[in-house]
């Protein structure tokens, strides 16, 4: 076993590094769905497309931004812009026109009109962007590479990837968890989680809680989709691949649950890394395994409550 | 008439309308055999919706009985034997996932299911050299009691399977939801701790459904594997479980007859909406989705059942 | 959207309820009457990642019948195009299959960009006695397991397109030891890599995989794949992957200085050139699953070809890519074939049965060259492979030292099962390569 580790461990490092930077990636994007999913209670199949549109529009707003003469640097602006834009206006428009009409339903219902919305929203991309394959890679090319040492060789990897999506992770995790729970509309917040009848109860106006989560959860879908702009090309259907990823995590990490997301993103990223570098087989399946894997141990998911049952 | 016995009245009149519509239009033939198929899948997914849980996982089912079929066909090529032999694989499968499923509520349900699928989806295109990958395997012609049949009368007795299956299926869930194991699972729904103050093991009735569902779903799946002749692992993808539910809800979850009004219209609203705008028919399906969950939300069978019942009390 | 296909949305509907209600099977086996116009489906990807493939099919379609319309049509009659997606599995294409054929009554049958499609078109359009011409799948299979009387392929099939960039690569580059791939995990993927890896093992025996990578079909990301490719240095790094994936990939690499470390053999990257520009870089091998390219250093007709480039570059402002040369080939054959069996019949319109009658060893001009179509219904088409040169006329990588494969070289002779056939050739076989021909200009 120490053999293995001494023959292997750079491999692992490179792996490690790997990893981190796809988990900053499904971070940012499970994080919104479970946000949603913990105030709500919807399980929002329209993240994929928000996540899509956020990365088409990022694409857009870029290309417009170098058309438009501006220096390469605004490209990353150009990103959160984009992202922003997409989740003010989808955000608030799906919330009141929709989802504001089924709270009250069987949660199968609210779930199916989300599915029907990602249905109608997955062709209106391609009337919009249409299906050859969109990248816009100037923020990568513009921060270049780092050379990390393995063994008498180096192996480039980009700063963007890297650097730069894990910071943005962190800078997201430690934000979000100080808003929370340290300003009033964060408590708010999490008061609905946690039990909303209560909170409704004591004077909480739910619908402006639900307005500004489901908001916010857009803009952190189309921030996802917008920071893999640069590093993959879009093409119809990267909607419904991302949603699957991002239900698992959401089940694993537990309702709600932003640490939880944080974690459970780490274990599939880097367990899938490992898996590339060791059993390629594998890489497929390293988030289900993860996420059965879990719930026979913790049925709540890993920071899940175990929820009173009610007579 | 009580809306029970103009229920079966309705289920022997839509039968004979999908008997006329075949019989006048040949590739209708076709399409209403999978929509039949899907109906029956359905059936299942609506036992489980009686207990508040949602599989998004059932297409794993489907895929399966249509993969017996296809692994099964050479050494097996009789349709009155291998869908048998599909039933009892799903139920055996789904026997062992549902022990590990029935466990869990809500969106762990729903979410364990489609992880469930989405691996078998994968390992259909990882072990490429049994399956044929994405390819898909091709099931030989059939021979059905042992009889050779030409290309028009195995369409005509695939579809009469179909048929008398939907038929009996759906007077079978009748029955079965109307007996202390279908009435517990609308217990499930509303308070599930009243179960076990009653000494009713909740999950062994959600287990039972869930072996039914499954067991429905692989016939459904035979029947697709013997209609289409070609099996993919498309049929098991997330969004064909999605589907089945879609189908569920269009239909309407109240009676046995819903799934099916909801397979053979959302077979027919896909083959037009096809025929009209061949690269938006996703986006006219979510629409009528949406329609119908925002302004019908008993589905297909509600609005029957509202007006069959307004008419009774006038 | 141009007029054929408008025309079909309004009538289709009325001849679906139509039919509901008019018992179909009026017309059994009359004598065949010259009709009022001869209608194709057409079954592609208009939704999902293929239709990447699957647009541009259809876009060239319709510019090609709007063409052949303005010119009078096929036998004088004009063409009607009914499109089918693809991309919602097999039970709904089966269906739509069935519908075109037993409710509309098309002529032909266009089938197929995913070679899982074609494997469940053909065998049904040989039930229904209808001509299906299979005009993008590559799988080899479709021919070597059965034989059809009324299917035919107008183009290659996988066989030749990888064993092609194989021969180029050991004729231009013929030092490499180590191999590593990364194609995508669907069939085309694994077939495409069983028919190198059996090739390889036979042309250069003891060449060394050092790794075989498949990530997911559609994954959008291959950062932890180009560690580990950089991290092993395989002298050659093979990807029979397309479309955003192709794309991703490329960048991925490029970013990464990983084309500096391995030569990459790209057989499917024509189709990605215009849309990665100058990310790849030169001195890389590209295919283009057969003769295909804008730039053709030997077109038999240079007239024809820059026609056809220019017209689809109008139509659709990029370049045409491979699947736009198959559907014209599909068309040319069509009508080649339409025209042959009229003349045997006499000048009368013909039947099913003596419209595929034609097919077995016809000839017919593709946009490129002259094709022939075998008497077991393969197609023969050249393959034309080159690696990349950056120029000044375009922003993007194009192809130099291209060498032109006569079919007869790389195609499996008709009634052998590739893999057994690939088994068979010798280290030899790279002499009879023909010469590399540079770029004009």
């Amino acid at each position: 076993m120490g053999n293995w580790f001494t023959e292997n461990g750079p491999l692992l490092g490179l792996a490690l590094l790997d990893g981190i930077a796809s988990a900053a990636l499904i971070f940012m994007v499970a994080v919104g769905l479970n946000l949603v999913f913990g105030v709500l209670r919807v399980l929002n199949v329209a993240h994929g497309s928000l996540f899509a549109i956020g990365a088409y529009a990022a694409a857009s707003v870029g290309f417009f931004a170098a058309s438009a003469g501006l220096p390469a640097w605004a490209s990353l602006p150009a990103l959160l812009f984009a992202a922003m834009l997409v989740g003010l206006v989808l955000g608030p428009l799906i919330e009141r026109l929709l989802l504001r009409r089924i709270y009250d339903e069987e949660p199968v219902l609210q779930l199916l009109v989300t599915f029907a919305l990602f249905m109608i929203l997955e062709d209106a991309q391609k009337l919009v962007w249409g299906v050859q394959p969109v990248s816009f890679s100037t923020p990568v090319s513009l921060m270049g590479t780092v050379d990390v040492p393995f063994g008498t060789d180096v192996i480039p990897y980009n700063t963007y990837q890297v650097i730069l999506l894990p910071a943005v992770a962190v800078v997201t995790l430690v934000g979000l968890a100080i808003f929370l729970r340290r300003t009033l509309t964060g408590r708010v917040i999490l008061a609905v989680t946690m039990d909303r009848e209560a909170a409704t109860a004591m004077g909480i106006d739910a619908r402006k809680v639900f307005l500004l989560t489901f908001t916010f959860g857009a803009m952190l879908a189309a921030l996802g989709g917008a920071l893999s702009t640069p590093t993959s090309s879009l093409v119809p259907g990267i909607g419904a691949s991302t949603i699957v990823l991002s239900f698992a995590v959401v089940a694993t990490a537990g309702l709600g649950q932003i640490e939880g997301a944080a974690l459970t993103a780490l274990m599939i990223g880097i367990g899938r890394s490992i898996a590339v570098t060791f059993y390629p087989e594998l890489e497929v399946v390293v988030p289900y395994i993860i996420m059965v894997a879990v719930l026979l141990v913790r049925p709540q998911g890993l920071f899940g409550v175990v929820e009173t049952r009610r007579v | 008439m009580t809306l029970r016995r103009i229920e079966l009245l309705l289920a022997l009149l839509g039968a004979g309308a999908l008997v006329l519509a075949a019989m006048t239009t040949p590739w209708l033939k076709f399409v209403l055999t999978i929509a039949l198929a899907k109906g029956i899948a359905v059936l299942g997914i609506m036992l489980l919706l009686r207990a508040g849980q949602v599989s998004f996982g059932h297409a794993l089912y489907v895929a399966l009985g249509a993969y017996a079929v296809a692994f099964l066909a050479p050494v097996l090529p009789d349709a009155a034997l291998l869908l048998p032999a599909a039933a009892l694989t799903t139920a055996v499968v789904g026997t062992l996932i549902g022990l590990f499923v029935s466990r869990y509520r809500e969106i762990f349900f729903g979410m364990l299911n489609l992880a469930l699928s989405m691996v078998f989806y994968s390992m259909l295109e990882k072990f490429y050299h049994y399956t044929k990958g994405t390819d898909g395997i091709r099931v030989p012609p059939l021979t059905v009691a042992g009889l050779e049949l030409d290309r028009v009368t195995h369409e005509w007795t695939i579809f009469g399977i179909a048929l008398a299956l939907a038929l009996g299926f759906g007077a079978f869930a009748r029955v079965y939801l109307a007996s202390p194991m279908g009435q517990a699972l609308t217990a499930i729904k509303t308070r599930e701790t009243r179960l076990d103050f009653m000494g009713v093991s909740a999950r062994s009735v959600l287990l039972a459904a869930y072996v039914l569902s499954a067991t429905m779903a692989g016939c459904a799946g035979a029947l697709i594997a013997m209609a289409t002749r070609h099996v993919t692992p498309l049929l098991s993808y997330w969004t064909a479980s999605g589907e089945l539910v879609f189908i569920a809800i269009l239909g309407g979850a109240g009676g046995v007859l819903g799934p099916f009004l909801g397979a053979v219209t959302y077979e027919l609203v896909r083959v037009y909406a096809a025929a009209t705008v061949a690269d938006m028919w996703q986006m006219i399906l979510g629409a009528v989705l949406l329609l119908v969950i925002l302004f019908a939300r008993g589905g297909i069978w509600g609005l029957l059942a509202l007006r069959l019942q307004r008419r009774g009390a006038a | 959207m141009p007029l054929p296909f408008q025309l079909t949305r309004r009538t289709a509907l009325a001849a679906g309820f139509g039919s509901v209600l008019l018992p179909a099977s009026l017309s059994a086996q009359a004598p065949v009457q010259r009709p009022s116009e001869l209608k194709i489906g057409v079954t592609t990807f208009l939704s999902g990642p293929a239709s990447v493939f699957g647009v541009p099919g259809r876009n060239a379609a319709e510019m090609l019948a709007e063409e052949i319309n303005r010119e009078g049509g096929i036998g004088g009659v004009p063409v009607r195009l009914f499109f089918v997606d693809e991309a919602p599995g097999i039970d709904h294409l089966v269906g739509e299959f069935r519908r075109l054929v037993q409710n509309e009554r098309v002529d032909v049958m266009f089938a197929s960009i995913s070679s899982g499609s074609c494997l469940a078109c053909t065998p049904l359009g040989e039930e229904l006695r209808k001509v299906t011409v299979l005009w993008d799948c590559g799988t080899q299979r479709i021919f070597e397991e059965r034989r059809y009387q009324y299917a035919f392929r107008t183009q290659a099939n996988a066989t030749p397109e990888i064993l092609a960039p194989l021969l180029y690569l050991m004729k231009t580059k013929p030092d490499f030891r180590t191999v590593a791939v990364l194609n995508q995990d669907y069939a085309w993927g694994r077939d495409s890599w069983e028919i190198w890896k059996t090739a390889m093992d036979a042309l250069k025996p003891g060449t060394r995989v050092v790794a075989e990578l498949f990530p997911r079909f559609g994954a959008t990301d291959f950062s932890a794949e180009v560690t580990r490719l950089l991290a092993l240095r395989p002298d050659v790094i093979l990807s029979t992957s397309w479309g955003g994936e192709l794309d991703t990939f490329i960048r991925q690499a490029a970013e990464r200085r990983l084309f500096e470390r391995s030569t990459f053999v790209l057989p499917l990257a024509e189709s990605s050139l215009e849309r990665v520009g100058r990310s790849l870089p030169a001195g890389h091998i590209v295919g283009s699953r057969g003769d295909h390219w804008h730039q053709h250093p030997r077109p038999a007709n240079p007239q024809a070809l820059q026609r056809f480039v220019e017209n689809y570059r109008r139509r659709a402002d990029a370049y045409p890519i491979y699947p736009t040369y198959h559907m014209a080939q599909a068309f040319s054959a069509l009508r080649a074939a339409h025209a042959k069996a009229m003349q045997a019949n006499g000048g009368n319109w013909p039947s099913d049965a003596q419209l595929a009658a034609a097919f077995p060893g016809l000839e017919f001009d593709s946009p490129t060259s002259r094709m022939r179509i075998r008497e077991d219904g393969q197609g023969l088409e050249p393959q034309l492979i080159g690696t990349t040169v950056h120029t000044d006329r375009f922003p993007f990588a194009v192809m130099d030292k291209m060498v032109i494969f006569p079919p007869d070289l790389v195609t499996t002779p008709a009634g052998q099962n590739s893999v057994a056939w690939l088994r068979t050739l010798t280290p030899d076989m790279v002499n009879r390569v023909p010469d590399p021909i540079s770029a004009a200009g």
